[in-house]
């Protein structure tokens, strides 16, 4: 295999003192399963060093264990030459390890400040502190306001926030788990000036990321893990993105096979002027919604989280049904103020951003969960003659939806909670393809999943509109929406831009979208001089 | 050396059904302790507590009696709490249900038909539930806590009882003692043998098997099972929360309106000021013991009717405060919530070097 031809030994074992942070043969067993088998890493002061790896290869299970909320079942961490043992997260802060995760933890109702300080041990002077936050994020370009509270802030702010909180420690090592899955393409660009500055200093990042042609551009070595075991370390910069993802797959990506659908026909999904209320403090308000999706489409949503794209779900499926009736029309039936098992009767199906808790129930099995969007809708409801629940049919669904989308399970009917985020997203994305939709919703379909299951949820949308199905796809991933959306818009604030053919949208375009310049005809300048005024500021 | 709980993939099938025989025993463990600090021989008081109850035909007769009201509230409260709904309120429910119930035999005492008792049980019904729509109109509406709310609503039932007995509902013949009328053959339900047995327990077994299908086998226990674990999706299915909330109060609540009337057409034959020892709080306790399962809630109130009876007989034989029953029934609650968190979590002793020791 090529993999094994491009792993290079450790070479470095008689050098290792001059790595910052060294892994040697660490294995973590969860019972039978071995996440890590004899893992191997070594990270220099300055580097920007990649974690590459399919889901559930062991990336976040050994970051874990660097950062001190896991322990190594055998194997030695190494911190500047020395054995230590990292027993829990405050150790690992005093060594210098900071960490900024996918999710944040940050108190929405608390000032940036407020959050930053809830972090630092012992006593602190809060003016003092906001003074540093000041200077600390408008050094490394991170701009931050100590008074703003959380709730106001963007994504990209709130990361910054959690940015900011590390960089006060004065961290010798960053750990960044996919930091730009959530930043528009500018606020990406920002992130990367600050992390070369950071490396520049002397400070180690840790970068875990799907992104191949961004750790290409901004990584110095990379460490590629499968089934827990180191099967490469590459220097990512002489490597391509298809070569990285070989050898994280271990066998070739498959190529999305373009759909030759014809676009037409009736129109499956119509939003006349649609509004809805903001529901909390933290909600956004969805104003003036107005598109058009015809069969065979494919039309991507894109726009920054937090824009109002789970209110736009709720708003499309029905868990939020509005007043007026006539404002969302599915397959030429006005279904505005219904709920969304009448939806789902009408032919519609839903894919949420959220598999674990809203997509799929965590404690039942996969059988149970195929009765969630069937149990109304369709013939193979899974319900009997005298209107008892049929689970042994369920149990058949369930199986043949795993079948169908390569849902790997370690026995026949597995609680939800147990399957991996790539295989539970095949099984949900799968439960609704398999009812064979003419509209399909879906948000975020390849968030968190690695890049063998994204291939395969793509194929599967882009095969479905070719039968003559539409289908609607929120996502933040650009690369995902330029790959397979015939038509783009973007979501900003809770209002939605016209719909662009993709072939004429770029990313600049769709970045100054993002922030809220519509294009309209006259627009175009506005949104040029937009663009101008931000090449001055940078 | 450390204690870690390390989370489990899936639910243990072991551990969920080992936790409750394991609370029983640390509850037996905990009771002697007890037994041995208040100067009891342990080993002789557990033996009133849990054995005697089972030695004579007269005790398992009254087992079966005790266990009839839990098994009833038990189950209605199973269903709410599977629904992540709190009703804590049950005794109140129960007393709602017993007031009810018995305005035919106080209000119109001479009406003799076979509908008569079927009147009284069909009132009781819905006298639970009207004291239980409270709760549920309040959290649907105002977001008010079902919690605190119904536990309100037992004592606005408990003296509202008191006030009828001693007041407009007191039996005039009855020498100013604090009693309704004793209700007439054909107001109390019809025993099972000559003892205190009645139907009421048939009554109890059909509905907790009826609830365990509902559970099992349709949409509507899917349902409360799905906005238990995952409100979220329970949207997401089409199912609505507040529909949810006002269902499993109506079940909960008619269930222990029933258990209500039932005991004062039967056991106590009148109203008084106290016709339950606490079975709605009781039945809090055989929910969880019985796994918060239909089936497993008879079971589980068979062993907490073992805590009154064994309660008694200690009162009895070894002078101990008619209070010891509700402490083991607090202990075990305790213990089987403790040992509840084996079923998601494996504990595990380490043996590891702490930072200071690496250092």
């Amino acid at each position: 295999m090529t993999a094994s031809e491009t792993t290079v030994p450790n070479e470095e074992g008689g050098a290792g003192d001059e790595f910052l942070v060294e892994a040697r043969g660490i294995v973590k067993r969860f019972g039978a399963f071995t996440a890590n088998d004899h893992v191997d890493l070594g990270i220099r002061p300055g580097e920007i060093h990649a974690l590459l790896g399919e889901n559930g290869a062991g990336k976040s299970t050994l970051v874990k264990m660097i950062y001190g909320s896991l322990q190594p079942t055998e194997g030695r961490f190494f911190w500047k030459g020395e054995a230590v043992s990292i027993s829990d997260p405050n150790t690992a802060r005093r060594l210098g390890i900071g960490m900024v995760f996918q999710h944040f933890s940050l108190f929405e109702a608390l000032t940036v400040a407020e959050n930053i300080a809830l972090a630092l041990p012992g006593a602190f002077d809060m003016k003092a502190l906001s003074t540093r936050i000041t200077d600390l994020s408008r050094d490394y370009g991170l701009p931050l306001e100590p008074r703003a509270v959380v709730a106001d802030l963007s994504v990209g702010e709130r990361q910054r926030i959690e940015i900011v909180r590390c960089l006060i420690q004065e961290p010798k090592l960053l750990i960044m788990d996919e930091p730009t899955a959530v930043l528009t393409p500018q606020e990406a660009d920002q992130l990367f000036l600050t992390l070369e500055r950071l490396a520049s200093e002397g400070c180690a990042v840790l970068y875990i990321s799907h992104r191949l042609e961004e750790v290409k551009r901004l990584c110095h070595a990379a460490t590629i893990l499968r089934h827990g075991k180191v099967v490469a370390r590459v220097d990512p910069r002489a490597e391509t993105a298809a070569s990285l993802a070989r050898l994280m797959v271990g066998a070739d990506v498959h190529a999305i096979r373009p759909k030759h659908a014809r676009i037409g026909g009736p129109p499956r999904l119509f939003l006349d002027k649609l509004d809805l209320p903001a529901s909390g403090p933290f909600s956004v308000a969805l104003e003036g919604i107005s598109l058009e999706l015809r069969a065979g489409e494919i039309l991507g949503i894109a726009g920054v989280a937090g824009n109002g794209q789970s209110e736009f779900f709720d708003a499309i499926s029905g868990e939020r049904p509005v007043e007026r009736n006539s404002a969302v029309v599915i397959d030429g039936t006005a279904c505005g103020s219904l709920g969304v098992t009448e939806r789902r009767r009408l032919g519609a199906a839903f894919v949420p951003e959220e598999r674990l808790g809203h997509g799929a129930v965590p404690a039942f099995p996969l059988s149970e969960n195929v009765v969630l969007t069937r149990h109304a809708a369709y013939e193979d409801s899974g319900r009997n003659l005298i209107g008892f629940l049929d689970f042994a049919r369920a149990r058949s669904t369930a199986a043949r939806v795993s079948e169908a989308y390569d849902v790997r399970k370690g026995k026949p009917d597995p609680e939800a909670r147990s399957l991996s985020g790539g295989n539970l997203q095949k099984f949900v994305v799968g439960r609704e393809l398999d009812r064979k939709p003419l509209l399909l919703l879906v948000n975020q379909p390849t968030w968190g999943v690695d890049a063998g299951a994204a291939a395969l949820i793509r194929q599967a949308l882009i095969d479905l509109a070719a039968d003559g199905s539409a289908v609607l796809m929120i996502s933040q991933d650009l690369d995902e929406i330029f790959e397979i959306a015939d038509r783009i818009a973007v979501l900003s604030r809770g209002h939605l831009s016209p719909a662009y053919d993709a072939h004429v949208m770029t990313l600049e375009k769709i970045g100054l979208l993002m922030g809220g310049a519509h294009g309209g005809s006259d627009r175009v300048d506005e949104a040029r001089q937009l663009r101008e005024a931000d090449g001055h500021a940078l | 050396m450390r204690f870690e709980l390390e989370k489990r993939s899936e639910r243990s099938l072991v551990m969920a059904w080992a936790s409750p025989v394991i609370a029983v025993v640390a509850t037996m463990i905990t009771g002697g302790l007890i037994f041995a600090i208040l100067g009891k021989p342990p080993l002789t008081a557990l033996w009133v507590f849990f054995v005697e109850p089972f030695s004579s035909l007269w005790s398992l007769q009254e087992l079966v009696v005790k266990a009839t009201p839990l098994i009833l509230i038990g189950v209605g409260l199973s269903v709410a709490y599977r629904a992540n709904v709190w009703n804590i309120g049950a005794e109140g429910q129960l007393t709602a249900g017993a007031l009810a119930g018995s305005m035919v035999p106080i209000l119109f005492n001479s009406w003799q038909s076979p509908l008569t008792l079927v009147a009284m049980l069909v009132l009781g019904i819905l006298g639970g539930m009207i004291w239980a729509l409270v709760p549920a109109l309040l959290k649907v509406k105002t977001g008010a806590n079902e919690i605190l709310v119904s536990l309100m609503m037992v004592y606005v039932a408990q003296l509202l009882l008191d006030w009828l007995v001693r007041g407009p509902w007191r039996d005039p013949h009855g020498y100013n003692f604090p009693k309704s009328v004793s209700f007439e053959d054909w107001q109390t339900m019809p025993t099972i043998g000559d003892g205190r047995l009645n139907i009421g327990i048939v009554i109890a077994v059909v509905v907790a098997i009826a609830l365990a299908v509902l559970m099992r086998r349709t949409i509507k226990g899917y349902e409360v099972r799905v906005m238990g674990e995952a409100p979220r999706a329970g949207r997401f299915a089409g199912f609505s929360a507040d529909r949810m909330v006002i269902f499993v109060f109506l079940l909960s609540g008619g269930l222990a309106g029933l258990a209500g009337v039932i005991e004062v057409a039967s056991t106590v034959g009148q109203l008084q000021p106290n016709i339950s020892p606490g079975y709605g709080f009781t039945a809090i306790i055989v929910a969880f013991l019985g796994r918060l399962d239909p089936i497993g809630v008879v079971v589980a109130a068979l062993m907490l009717a073992v805590s009154y009876l064994g309660g008694e007989a200690a009162q009895i034989a070894l002078g101990l405060s008619d209070k010891a029953a509700r402490v083991f029934q607090g202990v075990l609650l305790f213990w089987v919530l403790a040992c509840d968190t084996l079923i998601l979590y494996r504990p595990r002793l380490v043996f590891g070097t702490t930072p200071e020791a690496a250092r």
